[in-house]
């Protein structure tokens, strides 16, 4: 069974983990909020843990943290916290120290997602849709 | 010489001070508005209200033409990702990050930012030279270029206590570069006797200093 480490889960992050969690794929969150686990819970009928989940509180930059949470079996890797330099990081960390064969960051700065996608990160831009989002509602 | 300088704060600051009086001409980029208009009293037009992270902010301090680059926020995924941006997009020949939390200096390593400075480990590093006892001491680290030269105080009873340089048994890789004894530096030869209580700098490859300890330290 793949295991999906998501390294912030807010609004993207929890969403995004349980859509994994239900398709059959192991899922392990690192989040330095513990609120963050409240968020993945509310809603839902049960635990995050009773549904299978694994939830460690703490900074995607600690790498006892990163451990724990199982990056070293990783398949694949999410950046997801709300700060893109957080996430550019631990997503070169993680793909260039652990070796993680699919790393994804969440990157809101649209240049910034251009550039390091040149580079190999396979990065999400969600400024980049809102923009066409607009664009499209207003017909351009 | 034309330097970007990400971060006002103490130490961004007084850099901007320094480099501006030695004849250097420098740019500031601060993104705390406060902070910057202090700053800008000072500094004038060598500081710019911005987010050193965002490539515009970095192209309207002009980091096109910059010959060094130097990141000193507060924050160490900043300063690594604006050293990382200025030496591979905007091809930066020179790169100075700062690391705030020691823990982050692999971090640094792992990415190709180099050199890296840490106000802490310059501290212990002073603390293991002001405290004798602390045993072997690091005076220089070329990581690069894979030396390192180190001082240890021989110790009462010590293997090496007593014996000629020659005599001294050393790993492959390590050489005795100066005794320091009554205050007093000199280069040894072959048959200048190490006593307890000397201090010996030597130069060796990485990774030898557990069994240069083994030598230099007393008997219990």
């Amino acid at each position: 069974m793949p295991l999906i480490l998501i390294v912030g889960a807010g609004r993207v992050g929890s969403s995004v983990a349980r859509s994994m969690l239900a398709a059959g794929n192991e899922v392990s969150i690192l989040d330095e909020d513990p609120l963050s686990h409240e968020r993945l819970d509310s809603g839902m009928d049960t635990t995050w843990e009773d549904s299978g989940g694994r939830f460690t509180v703490g900074h995607g930059l600690e790498i006892d943290a990163l451990r724990e949470a199982g990056i070293d079996q990783a398949d694949v890797f999410i950046a997801s916290t709300d700060g893109d330099n957080t996430n550019l990081t631990i997503a070169q960390i993680a793909s260039k120290q652990f070796g993680v064969p699919k790393v994804i960051v969440r990157v809101m700065d649209p240049r910034r997602a251009e550039w390091y996608e040149e580079q190999g990160l396979h990065t999400i831009c969600p400024t980049r849709y809102a923009i066409e989002m607009f664009e499209r509602a207003l017909g351009v | 010489m034309y330097v970007v300088i990400a971060g006002a704060g103490k130490v961004g600051w007084n850099l901007a001070r320094e480099l501006i009086t030695k004849g250097h001409e420098v740019t500031v980029i601060e993104s705390e508005r406060s902070r910057y208009l202090t700053v800008e009293q000072e500094l004038e037009h060598a500081i710019q209200y911005g987010d050193a992270t965002e490539l515009w902010v970095l192209e309207r301090a002009g980091i096109n033409r910059a010959d060094l680059t130097i990141a000193v926020t507060g924050d160490d995924e900043d300063n690594l990702l604006i050293c990382q941006i200025a030496k591979e997009k905007y091809l930066c020949s020179r790169i100075i990050a700062r690391v705030n939390n020691p823990r982050n200096r692999p971090y640094f390593e792992l990415l190709g930012i180099q050199p890296v400075v840490s106000a802490t480990d310059l501290i212990l590093r002073l603390i293991e030279h002001e405290v004798p006892s602390y045993g072997l001491v690091h005076l220089l680290d070329l990581r690069d270029e894979q030396l390192e030269i180190i001082e240890v105080e021989v110790g009462q009873g010590a293997a090496a206590a007593g014996r000629k340089v020659a005599e001294v048994e050393l790993p492959d890789g390590a050489l005795i570069i100066s005794v320091l004894r009554n205050g007093r530096g000199f280069v040894p030869k072959a048959d200048t006797v190490i006593d307890a209580g000397d201090e010996v700098l030597l130069v060796l490859d990485p990774g030898l200093e557990e069994r240069i300890t083994a030598q230099f330290s007393g008997a219990g």
